[in-house]
């Protein structure tokens, strides 16, 4: 019992598990591409016949282009926006002595864990009372606060991560700020803001609850689908539509945490 | 916290580089922190302070036909006393959250673990994998677990096949069940990362001293593991509380009329009932109630946490 190594062995048990908890995690999302390419309306099994009907049929609904169009326009606009200034704030986060740093790092991150209503009919409450209509605009602005806590929390580790002596050497040499931020802290924590991009973007693309109560008359794809959800009729390409932005989401959130990667192996072995 | 110190004197020493305006942030770390922060501050104060004091005031109006009366009354205050069906939607809201959040929290836990003392290669891998589905669309996973639990769905229609059930089970859709099962999936992702960060600190050599003292895996895990990973217990159950309670995706999608949450009465009166100071005093009422939960809560566990370690 005394041998260190005890806390490594191999615990069967645990491991099934693990495995058994990934299924479960990912089967019910794996449902949504299985049934789009079953050739029936209903979605039950046995499945009735592979077909890409249902993919065609979307390619052809100007609906659904437009809404594709416009969650696009949203996600750029709000990924680049909450980056950008995501940057500086996780730059102020990690370098500086602010007095009350705590609560206003809790305040920043507040979107992660109030609830998505409250902050949508909050929004919706303030821009109805400016007499500001309704557009995509607000829905990027909703994103925009959705999205900074996400952007701050993914580079805060990549400023850990690097030596600030570095910018020092940078002054010293004779760079002014601007510069300096160019030349070295840019390049450095670089991989933080294209994860920080892809998976704002991501979040944006996907998300429904601000969008809810902020959009106009130009829907989200999200919107788009919520609103086909009462048409059983509708229910397969509904399907298509949603395996096509889960396998867009997965892939870009993958890409944008294995850019990231060393960033969390440093953060998690730093603390 | 030295370093910047003499970043900014020897700044001070190169003053013609930089103009009057750089020059005074630069004399200050704290001004030059907090220039930096500038953006993010206002955009989250015009976005949650404003809104957020303007839905307070609102919650005070009352709703005339299709105007707002801007006289403050807590009519709608008394109102959400009064009339049954708020307190019980409210308590119903935070039953159905607490169970999501229990259910969660007990069935990560182990996954936590796992990972943070069984997986030594690929751990990486492991946390993408884990945390991957959190960051797709919430919509989506929650319109997939229609598609399993629906009265013509995947669990139906698959065990009707296999000859186990004449007709659908009729209590999967359409319940609060449905709905606990639903928020306990989308959010296990984020209950992993706060409970896998507390347990992957934990010092390993405490375990090799408890084992040396004689303790078993059983005593040692409940002496030194579970108490020095219950920060990441408590704030993976209050990430996933505070948001399910307000949650309404869900329960319009699964919940049927026995799973409503104060969220779908929140949003119609934004909607169909068209109250929206009705509306904004529900809120205030979920977020005061949610707050006080929480800091009950954390006053709890504190207290336990104390007297265990």
């Amino acid at each position: 019992m005394s041998d260190p190594s005890y806390i490594k062995r191999p615990n069967r048990p645990l491991q099934v598990y693990a495995a058994i908890f990934l299924i479960v995690l990912y089967v019910p999302v794996l449902f949504l591409p299985l049934f789009s390419f079953n050739d029936s309306i209903y979605v039950k099994f046995p499945l009735q016949g592979f077909t890409f009907q249902w993919y065609f049929e979307l390619m052809e609904r100007e609906p659904v282009l437009a809404a594709l169009r416009n969650s696009i326009q949203v996600g750029i606009a709000t990924s680049v926006f909450s980056t950008g200034i995501g940057i500086f704030a996780a730059k102020a986060i990690t370098r500086y002595h602010i007095p009350g740093k705590g609560p206003i790092v809790g305040f920043i991150m507040l979107p992660l864990v109030v609830p998505g209503i409250i902050f949508g009919v909050a929004l919706l409450v303030l821009l109805s009372n400016l007499g500001i209509p309704l557009s995509l605009y607000t829905v990027t602005i909703g994103h925009v606060i959705v999205c900074l806590p996400f952007a701050i929390a993914t580079m805060i580790p990549r400023f850990e991560g690097f030596d600030a002596s570095v910018e020092e050497a940078s002054a010293d040499l004779g760079e002014n700020a601007w510069w300096t931020f160019w030349r070295v802290t840019f390049p450095m924590v670089f991989p933080g803001i294209l994860a920080s991009l892809l998976l704002t973007f991501t979040v944006s693309f996907d998300e429904f609850i601000m969008a809810f109560f902020l959009t106009g008359t130009d829907p989200t794809l999200p919107m788009y689908i919520w609103s086909q959800l009462r048409f059983p009729q509708e229910f397969p390409s509904v399907l298509a539509l949603a395996s096509i932005i889960l396998v867009v989401s997965f892939a870009l959130v993958f890409l944008g945490q294995w850019i990231n990667r060393d960033a969390h192996a440093a953060a998690s072995k730093g603390e | 916290m030295s370093a910047p110190t003499t970043h900014a004197s020897a700044n001070a020493a190169d003053l013609p580089r930089t103009g009057r305006f750089g020059r005074i942030l630069q004399r200050s770390e704290t001004m030059r922190g907090l220039s930096l922060l500038t953006p993010t501050l206002v955009i989250m104060t015009i976005g949650i302070l404003v809104p957020f004091g303007i839905l307070i005031t609102m919650s005070f109006w009352t709703q005339v036909g299709f105007g707002f009366d801007t006289a403050i009354t807590t009519a709608n205050y008394e109102a959400a006393g009064e009339r049954p069906i708020y307190g019980a939607l409210l308590k119903r809201s935070l039953y159905m959250s607490g169970m999501a959040t229990v259910a969660t929290v007990l069935l990560s836990y182990p996954m936590a673990y796992f990972v943070a003392f069984h997986v030594h290669r690929n751990k990486m891998m492991w946390i993408v994998l884990m945390t991957l589905p959190f960051w797709t669309s919430y919509l989506l996973r929650v319109f997939s677990w229609k598609v399993v639990l629906g009265y013509e769905g995947v669990i139906n229609s698959a065990l009707i096949n296999l000859g186990l059930i004449e007709a659908p089970l009729e209590f999967l859709l359409y319940s609060q069940s449905a709905v606990v099962i639903t928020l306990a999936h989308a959010w296990a992702a984020f209950a992993i990362l706060p409970m896998y960060v507390s347990l992957e600190k934990i010092d390993k050599s405490l375990l090799e001293a408890a084992t040396d003292l004689g303790d078993g895996p059983v005593a040692r895990f409940l002496r030194i593991t579970l108490p020095l990973s219950l920060p990441g217990v408590i704030s993976a159950s209050l990430l996933i509380f505070i948001p399910t309670t307000g949650d309404y995706i869900t329960p319009a999608l699964l919940g049927g009329p026995d799973g409503q949450m104060i969220g779908n009465l929140i949003q119609k009166q934004f909607g169909a009932i068209n109250n929206w100071p009705m509306g904004a005093t529900l809120s205030i009422i979920l977020m005061l109630s949610i707050g006080a939960i929480a800091l009950g809560f954390m006053t709890i566990t504190n207290f336990v946490r104390k007297r265990i370690s």
